[in-house]
């Protein structure tokens, strides 16, 4: 089965916290840790594993400029066969339907039977998968959380849906998944890994090898833009304990006990 | 003003919470719209959800279709785009069903498409201006979306207040035969429904619930302690669920355990609001975390900025010095 996972390099917030640059209208971008979107990670140890029971290959492919190789290099070491950066002036700004429209061109240049993506991105909202999948008429589902493959250029997979339950289908390849975390458990990769890719090379694709109408992507295409980041003032907020560790130790078994939570 | 829809979810006959609130989102869009709920299914069940929204909705376009018995999101956006006028603005809820429909409507439609809106600031020109949040609800942003091809606009559950009146003169349109036959690349099967864990969290008074700040699965331990010693149970949200390190029974959220305990001390949980979807009843909620910016603060009543793994334990220990000296 030949694989397209989509991914994305992200500031990562598990390292990081988020906050204001001192202009108030961006996040503080120095310093920042980024690493590959979480969900994409999981969608990208999903597409090692398929292959490593029934065969193939897996291509990882991202939009962004050169520091996102960083991520492609960080998922060949994991297994992936190709990283493929999509790179161009052209692109830049792009709003999630121009990501989507720049990604529809790049499949169309392949033969791919699945093509994955994370659920939704740290500072996205769960929209390029879907978006790609009507595009290509491709069948979609959302928030998968495991995957079989059938017979017959099908699959079944599993979708997260509310309270824990788990909706099964069956979806014609070939088709878009967008993967949820928590699907498999995301190999280990090592500094040594990577030094074992590092001089593999990246193809990068723009423009004129994609065949993009410039006018349909960037930011002049974007409907959607982004103003500013704010912070919301607070409603009430927690009254914040500013005690030693042990004074807060003391006030918080106090208030557990006062709103009858002790047994 | 573009007219306005509202895509309506609903089961077994009752219509989601969201359907009211999606009635409010479009006042903030527009104060003056009266906005269209569209309902797609088929038999008795669409016919008492169509009911259930007659206190937020003047009029309802229902597409009865026995494929639609089940929502099928690939079947409902083919009946959508038959019917939704070109430049609409349709409103869906930002759910699991909302997140499998909508950005592909948005293609099919050729509008706009925002999702996960949290807050609506009106037109302004061709703009429609709303406020999403980023990174997990650490910040938020102003967002504008040219809606002059229209746009499909995904709303968060809970963000706005229901709209409901006492039910109107209500014109219900059904748009049944302008969909014809629907076929999907993607089947229903079954839903499976989640197995009941070793521990039923939803039965718990206290709740020592822990998130990433736990780091590994060690670490779980020191949860499991002071639990033992305040006589409560062990929760969790979703990245403790993901590493394997808890049982998906015991993660709270909703794509977990909705639960009502008295007390609900969040441990290195940062408060994304999927998470805090499964806390309902009001707890007394206590927040540990070490980033002093992490938006469980902005809903807790009590918070403390400190290392979980160093805290937990001094509290554990605290717990034990009480019931000796009670035991006493």
């Amino acid at each position: 089965m030949e694989i397209l996972v989509c991914a994305r390099r992200v500031p990562d917030t598990s390292e990081n916290e988020i906050e204001l640059n001192s202009a108030g209208n961006d996040i503080e971008r120095d310093e920042l840790v980024y690493s590959i979107n979480e969900p994409d990670n999981y969608a990208v140890e999903e597409a090692l594993q398929m292959v490593a029971r029934i065969g193939g290959n897996v291509t990882v492919v991202t939009v962004g400029g050169e520091d996102d190789e960083e991520i492609l290099r960080r998922e060949m070491a994991m297994g992936a066969n190709q990283g493929v950066l999509i790179s161009d002036e052209a692109f830049s700004g792009s709003d999630a339907r121009g990501i989507a429209t720049i990604l529809k061109a790049f499949v169309r240049k392949g033969n791919y039977d699945l093509i994955l993506t994370g659920v939704q991105a740290e500072d996205g909202g769960a929209q390029v998968g879907g978006m790609l999948a009507a595009m290509l008429d491709y069948p979609f589902a959302s928030l998968v959380n495991s995957i079989e493959v059938l017979e017959g250029r099908k699959l079944k997979v599993s979708r997260e849906i509310e309270g824990g339950n788990k909706e099964m289908n069956e979806i014609d390849l070939p088709c878009v998944l967008s993967i949820q975390t928590g699907i498999n458990e995301p190999r280990y990769v090592g500094m040594r890994g990577i030094r074992a890719v590092a001089s593999v090379p990246i193809p990068t694709f723009g423009v004129s090898e994609l065949g993009v109408d410039p006018g349909a992507v960037g930011e002049a295409a974007a409907k959607v833009k982004r103003v500013d980041y704010f912070v919301p003032a607070l409603g009430k907020g927690a009254e914040m304990l500013k005690g030693s560790r042990e004074e807060n130790a003391d006030k918080v078994l106090e208030l557990v006990a006062a709103k009858g939570g002790l047994k | 003003m573009a007219r306005i829809f509202a895509y309506i979810v609903h089961k077994a006959g009752v219509a989601d919470d969201s359907a009211a609130q999606l009635a409010a989102a479009a006042k903030k869009i527009d104060p003056a719209a009266s906005p269209t709920a569209l309902l797609t299914g088929w038999g008795a069940d669409l016919a008492a959800a169509c009911d259930a929204v007659r206190a937020s909705y003047a009029e309802i376009w229902t597409i009865s279709n026995e494929a639609l018995a089940y929502p099928n999101a690939e079947l409902i956006r083919k009946a959508l785009v038959k019917v939704v006028p070109p430049g609409s603005i349709v409103l869906v809820a930002h759910e699991h069903f909302g997140i499998d429909l909508a950005p592909g409507l948005s293609i099919k439609l050729n509008s706009a498409f925002v999702s996960d809106v949290l807050d609506i600031g009106g037109v302004e020109g061709s703009d429609l201006k709303v406020v999403r949040q980023e990174f997990g609800g650490q910040v938020s942003a102003h967002v504008r979306c040219d809606i002059s091809s229209g746009a499909v606009v995904t709303v968060r559950p809970g963000a706005f207040k229901s709209l409901e009146s006492a039910p109107v003169a209500v014109t219900v349109v059904d748009k049944s035969s302008e969909v014809g036959a629907l076929t999907a690349g993607r089947r229903y099967l079954e839903t499976i429904v989640a197995e009941a864990g070793d521990v039923d969290i939803t039965k718990h008074n206290v709740l020592v619930s822990i998130g990433r700040g736990i780091q590994k699965q060690e670490n779980v331990a020191i949860a499991q302690e002071l639990a033992e010693a305040l006589g409560a149970a062990v929760s969790c949200s979703r990245p403790v669920v993901d590493a394997k390190w808890l049982g998906k029974s015991r993660q709270v959220g909703s794509s977990g355990k909705t639960v009502k305990p008295k007390v609900y001390l969040a441990c290195g949980i940062s408060g994304s609001f999927q998470h805090l979807a499964g806390l309902k009843g009001s707890p007394f909620l206590i927040a540990i975390n070490k980033n002093p910016r992490a938006p469980i603060f902005q809903v807790a009543d009590v918070g403390i900025v400190d290392d979980i793994l160093e805290f937990l334990p001094e509290l554990t220990n605290k717990v034990r010095e009480m019931r000796s000296v009670a035991a006493k």
